[in-house]
């Protein structure tokens, strides 16, 4: 059908390869150029550091030596143990949280849901700097609650309390995606046939948002193992990989180990993209052709119910983050809590002053920008495109990988890859274009994972009659899927936004004199003891990540609303 | 057409945003812009730069500042192709790794003969050349103490008492270099045995094994723990701002690392680096450094910052750099094994 439809020229390649339209053909020109793409920012500079697992500290190659050695060590096998236990412990304290509060998001009438909306994006608004010192107030050795958690805050606690606030967001995000486009017929027949709420829920609902739970699962757990800002501040003597990659890069420069930790770390991405392709082949599209979008009713237990859950864990974000407003406005904690302006006053605390503000705006404006485009369209090419499933499986395994790497693997690769003499990029290193290229590639994941998760929901069949129709499939991307995708592409620009406002470890290797980041300047001010300056200046990391995201609420209230207006009734 | 034309101009808002990617400060017609790698503390970068720029008119100072452990790692990474062209102020065994990787212009700046000779590589010509020391010492939060009803240690036997138990922070020798100056004073100290066996009572007393230097003094000028043992410039600078905290040199003697400057080898600014580098040794130079260091290279200068105990140069040790370097892997191997593994948090 399509094939009938193709130019002339693409008819001549019919006879070479039977069934591939001109449409195929563009597809997969993309997808392979995505993966071109895909390989120089991820997999080539990647490459280039856990290589170095292989070989001595000469640079000699030594097979599986490291391994050996770093096998041999008990240390290693209780980092590990650790590892995993503090990201399941996260993981199943996140995922269902963010589940319900996705589902009264989306599914219940809540009063004021923009707010708690918004509420429920700080943690990703803060870079992860802000917990640690808001926990170290409230349940630190000086704390105002010390001794509640009847231990010390730093170690499992503290890192588990830190990684729940900090990958909230991430879960909720993927899972207000995932429940968002529900299709009201599925509950239209379900409650004609009978089905009590219960079993709707069991039957419909978690059906439907399978692959949005297995996915928030898959990035809480890989957040957790990779991040070594929160156990670096708050995690004690409880040694996990991350922090052993630290010890082996940062403490002795020994980069052949830290490549092998980096190696093991692998793993659980490994997994993840396991059963990624495993749940993959049972998704089924939601948002047919003929769906009706879903409004919630008023309900009143229910919603009393989960406008209480929300306002608590509302209630427990805002807490972290007042804690942190008031600890920038005071003098000298402990001892003189007397309130001041003088920690806003960047230029007395690090020679950059608000330059590095400034930096971190322009970088994340254009990550935002670039990376959107290049998730959006790289996940409706993988997605959309037929067949191919090799050169797709590339694409996807390239976008699972940023999500396993800790960050400083990923920015020390950058080095080796981008400043070799002989690499025609080179001219990118030490400008703000590296640093913007290393956020879209270090953030690819979620963002791919969004995009993908939106471009699931809508049925193939739009592609099917378009192209029947004689349109090319990239009018049909550009005008059905993108507009019907809009609140998602959105969502990863503002997704992509904050978090290149707040990132620290892939950077930090990266800046360049006139290109430091306000979050590296944050860190740099909290060793330097100054704790106060540094909160404060995470807090106008957060207001303007918030300003932000109050404009993306206005824009989608009162610009999108015409274009989102078919899925009303 | 609300829609259509907001869409535009966001679209170009983007482009504006991705064409200004790239291009970074304007040039400075005439300036020399020197790439200066280093580990200073934040306040102090302001003052040098301004001071060695009004000696030097035609050349700007550009830093690259962070931890020492990430601006070591960033040199060895940057290697192949390197992209700074002095280092002014990193740790001294930082820049004899560099040394030994062949990644250093040698060069003896013009007046080094008033620097003394702990200071300098011993080569020739000296392939870096010292600044300052800092110390690793002890920093008691007196305020805590009074609240305990704890005394002050006078020194590092002091420190396994049993009334510190879980009270005492240090970096971690895996993690901060300053960590292992401290473990490697003490080995040297006492003797291997011996140190061992100190470490051993000591753990019983540490309340974390801590990823930075500069943390312990804090905490401890926090009140976030009792004592600290870490480098001393942050201790001071506390106490300055009001903590109570007082930094005590322990009476067997202490650790100490120099900060150095160093030119890289393939610098394009090779001979603005050097006026850097002979800038780095005069008189006036360390005067500045005596602000904040305790010890400082130029012979004849007197280093009393504010809050440093007084006796601190003639405490440290006699420290042998060249088997701190041959033995750090075996060390931290023994460290690890010893304290690292079994770090359960304490309840």
């Amino acid at each position: 059908m399509t094939v009938a439809a193709a130019p002339p020229h693409a008819t001549r390649l019919r006879a070479t390869r039977v069934g591939l339209s001109l449409d195929d053909l563009v597809m997969r020109l993309g997808v392979v150029a995505l993966a071109v793409v895909l390989l120089v920012i991820v997999g080539l500079p990647l490459w280039s550091l856990l290589a170095k697992g292989f070989e001595d500290r000469d640079g000699q190659f030594v097979g599986l030596a490291n391994f050996v050695a770093y096998f041999s060590t008990p240390a290693l096998f209780d980092s590990a143990l650790n590892s995993i236990a503090v990201a399941l412990v996260a993981t199943l304290i996140v995922v269902p949280l963010a589940f319900i509060y996705a589902y009264a998001l989306t599914r219940a009438v809540l009063p004021l849901r923009w707010l708690f909306q918004g509420i429920s994006l700080i943690p990703v608004f803060a870079p992860s700097l802000l917990p640690g010192i808001a926990l170290i107030y409230l349940f630190g050795n000086q704390g105002f609650f010390k001794g509640v958690l009847g231990g010390p805050i730093y170690g499992f606690d503290g890192i588990a309390i830190a990684q729940v606030f900090y990958c909230f967001p991430h879960a909720t995000l993927i899972l207000v995606t995932a429940l968002a486009t529900a299709d009201a017929r599925l509950y239209e027949a379900a409650e004609v046939l009978g089905a009590s709420r219960l079993r709707t829920f069991f039957t419909v609902t978690l059906p439907g948002a399978k692959y949005g739970l297995i996915s928030a699962a898959l990035v809480v757990f890989t957040l957790v193992i990779t991040d070594f800002g929160i156990p670096k501040v708050i995690g004690g003597n409880f040694n996990v990989l991350a922090t052993d990659v630290y010890k082996q890069v940062i403490g002795q420069q020994n980069f052949s180990m830290g490549a092998v930790v980096g190696l093991v770390l692998l793993a659980p991405a490994a997994l993840a993209f396991v059963v990624d392709r495993l749940v993959q082949r049972k998704q089924v599209a939601l948002l047919t052709a003929r769906a009706v979008p879903l409004i919630p009713r008023p309900q009143l237990g229910r919603d009393a119910l989960l406008t209480g859950f929300c306002t608590l864990v509302a209630f427990g974000i805002l807490a972290i983050l007042g804690t942190a407003i008031w600890g920038s406005l005071i003098k000298y904690w402990p001892y003189n809590l007397s309130l001041t302006l003088d920690n806003y006053d960047f230029a007395k605390f690090d020679a950059n002053g608000w330059d590095s503000y400034f930096n971190s705006l322009q970088m994340a404006v254009g990550a935002a920008v670039v990376g959107t485009a290049l998730m959006f369209v790289g996940a409706w090419l993988n997605e959309k495109t037929r067949g191919f499933h090799v050169m797709r499986g590339v694409v996807q395994f390239l976008a699972f990988l940023p999500m396993a790497v800790p960050g400083l693997v990923l920015g020390l690769g950058y080095i080796f890859f981008f400043n070799a003499p002989n690499n025609p990029l080179n001219f990118l290193y030490a400008t703000m274009a590296i640093l913007v290229v290393n956020t879209v590639a270090h953030f690819y994941t979620v963002g791919h994972l969004t995009a993908t998760t939106a471009l699931k929901q809508i049925d193939p069949e739009f592609e099917s009659v378009s192209a029947s129709l004689k349109v090319p499939v990239w009018r049909t991307f550009a005008r059905v899927t993108t507009p019907i995708c809009l609140p998602a592409v959105l969502d990863i620009a503002i997704y992509l936004f904050v978090n290149a406002m707040t990132t620290v470890s892939s950077v930090i290797f990266l800046y360049a004199p006139d290109t430091k980041l306000a979050s590296v300047a944050a860190v740099n001010i909290e060793e330097a003891g100054t704790t106060a300056a540094a909160a404060a200046l995470c807090i106008v990391i957060v207001i303007t990540s918030a300003a932000v995201k109050a404009l993306h609420v206005l824009a989608d209230r009162f610009l999108l609303g015409r274009l989102q207006a078919w899925r009303r009734r | 057409m609300t829609n259509s034309s907001f869409m535009r101009r966001a679209a170009m808002a983007g482009l504006a945003a991705v064409a200004t990617v790239g291009f970074g400060l304007p040039a400075m017609a005439q300036k020399t812009k020197l790439t200066v790698y280093t580990a200073l503390e934040n306040d102090q970068l302001d003052p040098f730069k301004k001071a060695f720029e009004v000696d030097n008119k035609d050349i700007e100072i550009a830093w690259v500042r962070d931890s020492t452990g990430v601006v070591t790692a960033k040199l060895i990474a940057e290697k192949g192709n390197p992209r700074a062209d002095v280092i002014w102020g990193l740790a001294a065994s930082s820049i004899a790794l560099f040394s030994t990787m062949n990644m250093l212009d040698p060069y003896t700046p013009a007046g080094a003969d008033k620097i003394k000779p702990m200071f300098k590589s011993g080569k020739s010509p000296e392939t870096w050349v010292g600044m300052d020391a800092y110390l690793s010492l002890i920093c008691f939060n007196t305020a805590e103490g009074k609240k305990g009803n704890k005394s002050a240690p006078a020194s590092w036997a002091d420190l396994i008492k049993p009334e510190y138990k879980d009270s005492i922070v240090m970096p971690n020798p895996a993690s901060s270099g300053t960590g292992y100056l401290t473990v490697a004073a003490w080995l040297q100290i006492m003797g291997e045995q011996a140190g061992w066996k100190y470490m051993d009572a000591l753990h019983q007393n540490i309340a974390q094994y801590i990823h930075s230097g500069s943390a312990p003094c804090v905490q401890a000028a926090k009140g976030e723990r009792l004592i600290g043992v870490g480098l001393d410039m942050r201790g001071a600078s506390e106490k300055s701002k009001g903590a109570p905290v007082d930094l005590i040199v322990p009476k067997e003697g202490l650790g100490w690392e120099l900060e150095a400057t160093a030119i890289i080898k393939g610098t394009k600014n090779l001979a603005a680096a050097k006026k850097l580098a002979d800038w780095a040794v005069t008189k006036k130079a360390n005067e500045l450094y005596a602000k904040t260091y305790a010890v400082v290279a130029y012979d004849g200068v007197v280093a009393l910052p504010k809050n440093y105990p007084a006796n601190a140069e003639k405490a440290m040790i006699k420290n042998d750099m060249e088997w701190m370097a041959k033995n750090r892997e075996r060390i931290l191997a023994e460290w690890t094994k010893r304290y690292d593994g079994k770090s359960a948090p304490k309840k």
